[in-house]
């Protein structure tokens, strides 16, 4: 009897134990961000044109090249950073210059950037420059948007057709 | 400071583990069986997943539906399945922070034990990218977040090309071979897991792989009405156009990620690999001073292989005869390895107090406390005795209870040093009335065999035993942890009741010089008559 009262009592802290592991599993509920907010995602990869054309070497500077480096056109690989801002109801909440990517910094800028704002009417602006310029922007979109509770706003950029894009 | 740390939580540790020893007994404590216990729920993990797998579906948007479909159609079999998959997964979580704590509350992760202690850092990582890969493949809300979260940690660090969490903001980003991805990093992390676990039990000799069975048993049914009380269940399906704002979180697996949203992802990193590199270090932090290791005197060993079979630390093998010996083999001692327990002093048939030779020698003895040094604390310890109404000696481990008892105590690196005979020559001699082994708590001897060792010996289960003629009653084992000084007072006084009733054992003079058998020593063989 005193065996079979100690074996229950055993099994009884095991499966607290057990029950509590078991509730912890998915309990308490996390919150992200707070009820009634949004975010809103500012992600692209864009690589700005090469930051030099392709020029053709002279005789003289082909010879001096080793004999398997010996190519007529001379391409630089680097690519110039490119500068984004993004604005939102009229105000800054991000700009930044983004480096290309990789060891020859020939590979694409990069961003991926998240906001979480409270979901409302929002006018949202965003701006590319993408080219040797200093002034201006190469791309830009400004429009009114209307964010609801726990949406996903993205904005993200095409390369191919150069237009920014909100979904 | 970290000693007071190690004491403060072994404090801790042992107010919860002590009252389980009481319910259960040492030998069926799940604290004193964490290791096994997660050998148990990886195995219980690796059965469900390959019976899950059966019904999963790698399908980009099939991918829930299976999911929802064995938890929901087939709940009484795959669901359970489903539920004994994840609930095992976070025990083994709960076994792997609870062992790392107790091994380090009890100090056993310095000196030779470094090795398990540094090998169980990378079993964290990959116990955690397992269960977090696992929640990718439910394609639900809560994988939407493990997955936001982990690709956006992944793209703090300067390796991928593109930013990985740009799949997941947005619908049509993504494709089936993800989750092929996905399952194939689900399967292999655990395998790689599993190769980690054997490696981190390599150095411990007769290392606890499985509970025991009514241990193993219970936790399954244990397991399985916690299963049915609590389902796992799916938190939804994906939306990537919405932000999967409040989830479910397992705290096990996943405690980190709101870190993210108030750290950064920068803060988690560095905690990550500090925590890592921490953990890493301990063994040295600072190290652990040990006494000289164990010395093989081969004109005294003739190869039994006791002490290589006692020996918790595989400190010791059996090699090739080379002094000419006629036996076989010889013991050798790894000195790397030996943290100086002196239990293959015990277990040695040589080490006996009755030999007549003056200096004291045995097969295998411990240089800074050898066998003779400890006949002679055993004198000097009786002798204290001379007054006492019940002369009570102990032979007490140095990490057990009775280590601060003030009178007739002969301190021991681990009770399992003692040689049975030593209990024959102190009662036989009428040195003391009655003989006290006190060690470690039962199920947390701080040399993992110790207590097992003495407890075999005594009982005649394991060479060497102690003799028949050695009376019972005047012998008491106490196996009480360093904090139990007053249960140990309590025993001993209780022992020392019984001992009193006793008819009175006659206080005889001190042997000088010791009465001793006549010498066993081996003797030697002309070199080359041995095959």
């Amino acid at each position: 009897m005193t065996r079979y009262l100690r074996l229950t009592g055993q099994f009884v802290v095991i499966l607290l134990l057990f029950s509590a592991a078991a509730a912890f599993a998915n309990w308490p509920i996390y919150r992200q961000i707070p009820e009634g907010h949004a975010v809103i995602v500012l992600t692209f990869v864009h690589g700005a044109d090469r930051k030099a054309e392709c020029r053709t070497r002279s005789p003289a500077e082909i010879a001096k090249l080793a004999p398997n480096m010996r190519r007529l056109l001379d391409c630089p690989r680097g690519r110039p950073a490119i500068y984004v801002e993004l604005d939102l109801a009229g105000k800054s909440i991000y700009r930044a210059t983004l480096p290309p990517s990789g060891i020859a910094s020939d590979g694409n800028s990069r961003v991926y950037q998240r906001f979480v704002v409270p979901a409302g009417q929002y006018q949202v602006a965003v701006r590319m420059r993408d080219t040797p310029r200093t002034e201006g922007f190469d791309h830009q979109r400004n429009e009114t948007v209307t964010l609801v509770g726990e949406q996903m706003f993205v904005v993200d950029f095409r390369s191919e057709t150069g237009d920014f894009i909100f979904r | 400071m970290i000693g007071a740390i190690r004491s403060v939580l072994r404090r801790g540790i042992e107010w919860i583990e002590r009252p389980l020893d009481r319910l259960f007994g040492p030998a069926l404590n799940p604290i004193a069986q964490l290791g096994a216990l997660g050998f148990f729920f990886f195995w219980i993990v690796s059965v469900s997943g390959i019976y899950l797998f059966i019904f999963f579906d790698t399908g980009i948007e099939r991918a829930y539906e299976s999911v929802e479909n064995l938890t929901n159609n087939h709940w009484y079999h795959a669901g359970v399945m489903r539920s004994l998959h994840r609930y095992a997964s976070d025990l083994m979580v709960v076994m792997l922070v609870t062992h790392m704590l107790r091994e380090f509350a009890y100090d056993h992760y310095r000196g030779t034990r470094w090795f398990s202690w540094f090998t169980g850092v990378p079993i964290i990582w990959l116990l955690y990218t397992s269960g977090i890969t696992g929640y990718w493949l439910v394609w639900d809300k809560l994988a939407q977040y493990v997955a936001l979260v982990s690709s956006e940690l992944l793209d703090w660090l300067p390796i991928f090309g593109e930013p990985i969490a740009r799949n997941f903001v947005s619908t049509g980003t993504l494709t089936s071979r993800f989750f092929s991805l996905m399952v194939f990093m689900h399967v292999a992390v655990p395998l790689f897991l599993l190769f980690a676990m054997w490696i981190h039990i390599l150095h411990i000799s007769r290392p606890k792989m499985n509970p025991p069975r009514t241990l193993a048993v219970m936790s399954l049914i244990a397991l399985i009405a916690a299963s049915l009380w609590n389902p796992a269940v799916s938190q939804g399906h994906v939306d990537l156009a919405r932000v999967p704002a409040a989830v479910g979180l397992d705290w096990f697996f996943l405690p980190l990620y709101p870190l993210t949203d108030l750290w950064g992802n920068g803060a988690v990193w560095a905690f990550l690999g500090t925590f890592s590199l921490m953990l890493g270090l301990m063994p040295w932090l600072p190290p652990l001073r040990r006494a000289k290791a164990a010395e093989v005197d081969l004109a005294h060993c003739n190869g039994c292989a006791r002490c290589a079979e006692d020996c918790p630390y595989e400190a010791i093998r059996m090699v090739r005869r080379s002094d000419g010996l006629p036996f076989p083999t010889e013991a050798q001692v790894n000195p790397s390895l030996c943290v100086s327990c002196g239990i293959c002093v015990g277990s040695c048939p040589s080490s006996t107090p009755f030999r007549r030779s003056q200096e004291l020698k045995t097969g295998i003895d411990l240089p800074d406390y050898s066998l003779q040094r400890l006949r002679e604390l055993t004198v000097e310890a009786a002798g204290s005795l001379f007054q006492e109404k019940r002369r009570i000696l102990i032979f007490a481990c140095e990490h057990g209870g009775g280590a601060g008892h003030l009178t007739g105590v002969v301190p021991l690196p681990c009770v399992a040093m003692i040689p049975p005979s030593l209990i024959d020559f102190v009662l036989s001699k009428k040195l003391a009335d009655g003989v006290a082994v006190a060690g470690c708590a039962e199920s947390a001897c701080f040399n993992r065999l110790g207590v097992a060792w003495t407890e075999q010996r005594f009982a005649g289960e394991r060479d060497p035993y102690l003799r028949k003629r050695v009376p019972r009653n005047r012998l008491k084992t106490i196996w009480v942890s360093a904090l139990e000084t007053s249960r140990f007072e309590r025993e001993l006084a209780a022992f020392a009741e019984q001992v009193a009733a006793l008819p009175e054992a006659p206080l005889v003079q001190l042997p000088q010089p010791i009465a001793a058998s006549p010498s066993t020593e081996p003797r030697r063989v002309p070199e080359g008559t041995l095959p």
